[in-house]
């Protein structure tokens, strides 16, 4: 076999080491971030901390989730995520299950489906996106967070592929039964497709919980602003001009260790669910890029 | 006979009647359900397209869409004849091709790399450790690399000062910073971008190795006759399917690391309009330089779309 062969072992030895190399590389930047966060802020200011904590203390994180303003954006942050993630999944379905039907029942089927495939081909861009929220009077609201995104023909495409693939007799079955197609819907093709569900919901909460951009443009008051803006105007832009923070405040905030403590929550929720995410995302990604 | 003829004819015709009214019941809740997707993508969708309208138009918010006074092709003379402009586009251009390039070349070799494991524990650890940075946002990973780029004691600087090197202010060097994105870019999507490969790898028929094996061809030669060929359809999808992101050069990416310091090398279309447009209020310019953008994506990705479908019989849906 190959692999007995002198050659392809010691290629083999580099290959181990240059891979756990690499991989470690993938995860340096946030355990320095962790070792940050729980050292002493003198040492952290200092430049002393590698990969493991300097004068251990949990300082930065009382301090952090001691601010009221930080607290506050987590919470919006997580009903921006909760709505972002229903909303859009139900509209998902309703839009992917008449898609999923042959032609002869549904007439037009090919031209509606390219109705939503086309806006993945072109855009407006932002600036007539932000006229139209200051039009539609949504400015400062949580739903210009959350509208804007409840369609996405990559979702529609992926869901109506996942829905073509269950058999068709199931259906036959229900409609027999005298199930209306609402019914068949959440009663037969919502439970059958959980693992594509699944992978949609998750792709919608990691983009509620990391978008950051539309509440900078879209909020005018902080106090509404998701986690990830927050975090982009205090660590990212330096700029405190919208949080009305006291002096003492502010060079709180700007300390080191709590800038890493800010980061490695804002990172935590992903780190959670992170399992899932793998999981779920590798199937996801199978599923819509080689499934010819 | 002819009587038959008739009637059944009748009966036909009553019949396909009959279906198709019944045909029309049990579809009229299908197109129901579609009602409010079709309503949400006209107004968030098609309307922002028709508001492309005011990069021919001197936008004022106060005068609104009607009232504001077209300008014609003003916008886009102005947008091709002032080369701080044309050096936006340029710099665009440059750091998505790049970032397209490698963010093919690496992932295949991470694959290939990864595919020599026989060790499934190693492997799978290997795999959990390079998706993560894909998940995290750029506002995250641009916190974390603010401070370890950072000259005055960041990680990176406290390293190179072992080997002796001066520090380096990674992010507010135009000879470093386009460099710094590029990598940090592939740092974080190359994980995630082995997963489609791997796929492919593990579809591959182990027959033709055992053949090969039998032949007596060493590992460089399978990789080389079976691997990679295996690969190509894949590879040409995803090859031709980025050129789609031409002059998507990664907004936020990019505006979580520049500073003014480095507008000259970094600045690309995305953030230039946001500032042109939303900073300083010149709404109808900074329109037409998103137009353009969207105009030469779109043309784009419908040439990809076709390449990918004659070439490798790729379908979107």
């Amino acid at each position: 076999m190959y692999y007995k062969n002198r050659g392809y072992k010691i290629f083999n030895v580099f290959n181990y080491v240059f891979l756990s190399l690499l991989a470690i590389l993938c995860l340096i930047p946030l355990i320095h971030v962790l070792a940050v966060s729980f050292s002493g802020s003198a040492a952290a200011a200092a430049g002393f901390v590698g990969l493991w904590p300097v004068n251990f203390t949990i300082d930065a994180y009382t301090e952090t989730l001691g601010n009221e303003k930080f607290v506050n954006s987590i919470f919006v942050s997580i009903q921006r995520t909760i709505l972002g993630t229903v909303i859009p999944m139900l509209m998902t379905m309703l839009i992917a299950y008449p898609l999923s039907k042959s032609n002869d029942i549904i007439k037009g089927r090919a031209m509606i489906t390219w109705f939503f495939v086309f806006t993945m081909l072109f855009s407006g861009g932002i600036i007539p996106n932000y006229i139209l929220i200051l039009e539609l009077g949504l400015m400062n609201s949580m739903w210009s967070l959350i509208l804007p995104h409840t369609i996405s023909a990559f979702h529609i495409v992926l869901l109506l592929n996942f829905f073509r693939s269950i058999p068709k007799e199931i259906e036959e079955a229900a409609i027999m039964d005298g199930a209306g197609h609402i019914k068949t819907l959440f009663k037969i093709y919502l439970p059958l497709s959980m693992p594509a569900i699944a992978t949609l919901s998750l792709f919608m909460m990691v983009f509620h919980w990391n978008s950051w951009f539309d509440g900078l443009i879209y909020m005018s008051s902080s106090s509404n602003y998701p986690l990830a803006t927050f975090l982009q105007t205090v660590i990212v832009q330096q700029d405190f001009s919208q949080l009305n923070l006291s002096p003492e405040e502010m060079a709180n905030i700007s300390e080191r260790t709590v800038k890493s403590a800010q980061i490695f929550i804002g990172a935590l929720p992903i780190l959670l669910v992170y399992p899932f995410l793998q999981k779920y995302f590798v199937k996801g990604i199978v599923l819509g890029g080689v499934k010819e | 006979m002819e009587e038959t003829n008739e009637i059944n004819n009748h009966e036909n015709k009553r019949r396909t009647v009959k279906k198709s009214k019944l045909n029309w019941k049990r579809a009229a809740p299908l197109y129901l359900m579609l009602v409010p997707g079709v309503i949400f993508c006209i107004v968030f969708q098609y309307i922002p397209m028709a508001g492309l309208i005011i990069a021919f138009k001197d936008f004022k918010p106060w005068l609104g869409f009607a009232e504001s006074p077209w300008v014609g092709l003003k916008h886009f003379e102005f947008l091709f004849s002032y080369s701080g402009n044309l050096q936006v586009i340029y710099n665009t251009v440059i750091i998505s091709v790049l970032k397209l390039v490698l963010g093919l070349i690496v992932p295949i070799a991470f694959a290939l790399l990864l595919n020599e494991i026989r060790k499934m524990v190693f492997k799978r650890t290997i795999q959990t450790m390079v998706y993560l940075p894909y998940f995290l946002s750029w506002v995250i990973l641009g916190g974390i690399l603010l401070d370890m780029l950072s000259p005055e004691g960041g990680l990176v600087n406290n390293f190179l000062g072992f080997f002796g090197i001066d520090p380096i202010f990674f992010l507010g060097s135009n000879t470093w910073f386009r460099p710094t994105v590029i990598i940090s870019d592939i740092w974080k999507e190359f994980g995630f971008s082995t997963i489609v490969y791997l796929a492919t790898l593990a579809g591959i028929n182990p027959s033709l190795y055992e053949a090969a094996e039998m032949d007596g061809a060493t590992r460089k030669k399978q990789t080389w006759h079976i691997t990679l060929p295996c690969m190509m359809p894949i590879i040409v999808v995803m090859g031709i399917l980025s050129l789609g992101n031409i002059l998507n050069a990664g907004f936020d990416q990019i505006f979580n690391l520049y500073n003014p310091l480095v507008y000259e090398t970094g600045d690309i279309i995305d953030t230039f309009v946001y500032r042109v447009g939303l900073v300083k209020g010149d709404f109808g310019f900074a329109t037409a330089m998103g137009m353009f953008k969207s105009v030469i994506g779109f043309i784009f990705i419908v040439i990809a779309y076709r390449l990918a479908y004659k070439f490798a019989d790729y379908k979107i849906f």
